[in-house]
Formats: C-alpha cells, sequence, structure tokens
C-alpha cells in the first residue's frame, strides 16, 4: 500500500472506531429489515474501511500480481458456488457455507471482503436472501470478520509449524464458524431478551446459527483443503507469487 | 494413483457424509432454513419488533428461488471449472 492509501483507510477506520465507541445500541444472512435502522447504518460504517483496504489490495494484485488474479477469480467463484449451497444439518434446520476461507488465505482478509460483498449483494438483490439494509452487517459477519478470523489462524498455525494441509483445514472451518457467532451477536444486540437479556438472546441465536453451522463448517474446512490439494499441483507458479509457497 | 488423490477422493466422500448423515438421523424435519428459525426466535423474544424492511425483488414461490440459487452455482462452478481446466491444460503443455 503505498503511503496516500494507507492514509485514507486509517483515516475511515477512525471514523469507524468513533462511530464504533458511541453507545448506539440500546446463517444464514440477517433477514431483510430485521435490525433497526440504527444498527444497519453502524454495521455499514464498520465495513467501510475493510472495503476501502480490500479495494487497494485488489488494485495492487492487479498492477504487481497480475496472473493471480486467475486464482481470485477462482476464489470468487469458489465463494459463489458455497454461498448457494444449503445444507442439511444435524439441528434440523440447514444452512449454507460462506466459501470466504480460501480467498482469506490466499489474499488475505482485505481483498475477500470485496468478494463477500458481492455474493451478498447478489443473494440480497435477486434472491430476498439476507437483505440490502442488513447488508452491512451481514458483510461484517462473512466478509470480514470470518476471513479475518481464518487468516489469523491460519498465520498462527504457520508459526507453529503445524502440518499445511491441516492448518488450511482449521483455519477455513473456525472462520466458517466465527461468521455464524457474529451474527447471533449481531442479532443478540439488537433483540435482547426481556427475560435474561442480550445474553439469553445470544445463547439462542448461537442456538440456531452456530449449532446448525459445525458441520457445515466441516464440510468448508475439508473443501477448501482439496481445492489447495489443486491448486498446489497445477497453479504452483501462481501460489509462490502469492507468497503461500515459498520460492 | 497419487497419494494426494486418494486423499482427495477420501475427503469428498467424507465431506458428503456429513451432509447426508443428518437427513438419515432427523426423520420428522424438513430442514428449513435457519434463518427462518431465526426469524421465529425473534418473533419470540421480540414480539413488538416490526420489520421494517422487506426484499426489492423476492422470488414468487420456492421453485424460482431454487433456480435462482441454482444460477448462483452455476455461474461459481462454471467459471471455478474453466480456470481449473486451463491451468491443467497448461500443466499437460509445460512437460511437453
Amino acid at each position: 500500500m503505498t503511503v496516500k492509501q494507507r492514509k485514507i483507510v486509517l483515516a475511515s477506520s477512525i471514523i469507524a472506531l468513533s462511530f464504533g465507541i458511541v453507545p448506539t445500541v440500546s446463517a444464514m444472512h440477517i433477514m431483510e429489515g430485521f435490525l433497526p435502522p440504527s444498527h444497519c447504518i453502524l454495521w455499514g460504517i464498520l465495513c467501510i474501511p475493510f472495503l476501502i483496504a480490500g479495494f487497494f489490495s485488489i488494485n495492487r494484485t492487479r498492477k504487481e500480481h497480475r496472473k493471480t488474479l486467475l486464482i481470485f477469480a477462482m476464489a470468487g467463484a469458489y465463494a459463489f458456488v458455497l454461498s448457494a449451497l444449503k445444507i442439511p444439518s444435524v439441528t434440523g434446520s440447514s444452512s449454507h457455507m460462506t466459501g470466504t476461507g480460501l480467498g482469506a488465505i490466499l489474499f488475505g482478509p482485505a481483498a475477500v471482503s470485496i468478494l463477500g460483498l458481492i455474493v451478498l449483494i447478489f443473494q440480497a438483490v435477486l434472491l430476498a436472501h439476507g437483505g440490502l439494509t442488513t447488508l452491512g452487517a451481514n458483510t461484517f459477519s462473512m466478509a470480514i470478520a470470518g476471513p479475518l478470523l481464518t487468516y489469523g489462524v491460519y498465520k498462527l498455525c504457520q508459526k507453529m509449524k503445524m502440518n499445511r494441509l491441516v492448518s488450511i483445514f482449521l483455519a477455513a472451518f473456525l472462520g466458517d464458524l466465527f461468521t455464524y457467532c457474529v451474527t447471533s451477536v449481531q442479532l443478540a444486540f439488537s433483540h435482547p431478551s426481556e427475560v435474561g437479556g442480550m445474553a439469553a438472546s445470544l445463547a439462542k441465536f448461537l442456538g440456531i446459527f452456530a449449532v446448525t453451522q459445525i458441520p457445515l463448517a466441516v464440510i468448508e474446512g475439508i473443501l477448501t483443503v482439496i481445492v489447495i490439494i489443486g491448486l498446489e499441483s497445477y497453479a504452483k507458479s501462481e501460489l509462490k507469487e502469492l507468497g503461500y509457497l515459498s520460492r | 494413483m497419487t497419494k494426494r488423490g486418494k486423499l482427495v477422493i477420501v475427503l469428498l466422500l467424507l465431506s458428503a457424509v456429513i451432509a447426508v448423515v443428518p437427513l438419515i438421523l432427523i426423520q420428522d424435519s424438513e430442514f428449513g432454513g435457519a434463518d427462518g428459525a431465526a426469524e421465529e426466535a425473534i418473533t419470540e423474544i421480540d414480539p413488538d419488533y416490526e420489520t421494517w424492511a422487506s426484499p426489492v425483488i423476492e422470488p414468487p414461490g420456492g421453485e424460482t428461488e431454487s433456480l435462482l440459487f441454482c444460477v448462483q452455482a452455476g455461474l461459481g462452478a462454471g467459471v471455478f471449472g474453466f480456470i481449473l481446466g486451463r491451468l491443467t491444460e497448461r500443466k499437460k503443455h509445460e512437460k511437453n
């Protein structure tokens, strides 16, 4: 990132943070209209610095590592497929995966925020799944918080010299699960229970979203490992350029 | 077959099993979306809450909705497969 780009990201972060501090607080994605307007705006603003950073990150990839764009498109397509598949789970309800883990591991969490946003807009506008008013909250959980955790877990596992495929599994699995934990927190924030307050609501939403998501998160972890195995054998040069494989 | 090839097949089978097991174990469920379950929970916790926005375009029914989800998956799978195909071909050429 250039100095100017850093400044823009920093400035937008400060604005976002200052909104975060103001106590405005009185799996599937959050449904249209199910968050109060103030929360929609809050989550939306929190996303902006990440999206700007993502925009710069993609731009840099485009200029400096042009040949990796093909892999980036692949990561986007992967997120498209995975978030369209609603899979039955042990709780008796269905949910879908996020598919953002692959991109986060290869391109970093910032770039993926844009991919996730595209998927979410597609689903909100055409599929009535998620929503435009809840776009900010959903982007935050699926395109920012999840990928961020995935990236962190992956880097940590690398530091601990863990087997690479095992670290990818763990990173994608935890990132997927974390997305739906964040969704539950967002809903609990907006809909605290009269009896027991936010904690009671949180327990309830975690029971719905997070528990449903556990087997799906395992599947996402496995699929991400499979794709990486494929890329390692067919796209070595791109992975080296991305710094995923050592040169 | 290489060791990794075998691993891929085992992993694919494993993920299919994980997806199918709930269908066999839980008989009396329609496997509705978790977002629907959350909607019910919200109405329960917050009976006075009124949704203040509704989707811009709502598919008329389940069939159209599943069509659109298929389009999404199809688009993704198409692009993914196209790129993977190019990569595998490239590797072949590199060898020759």
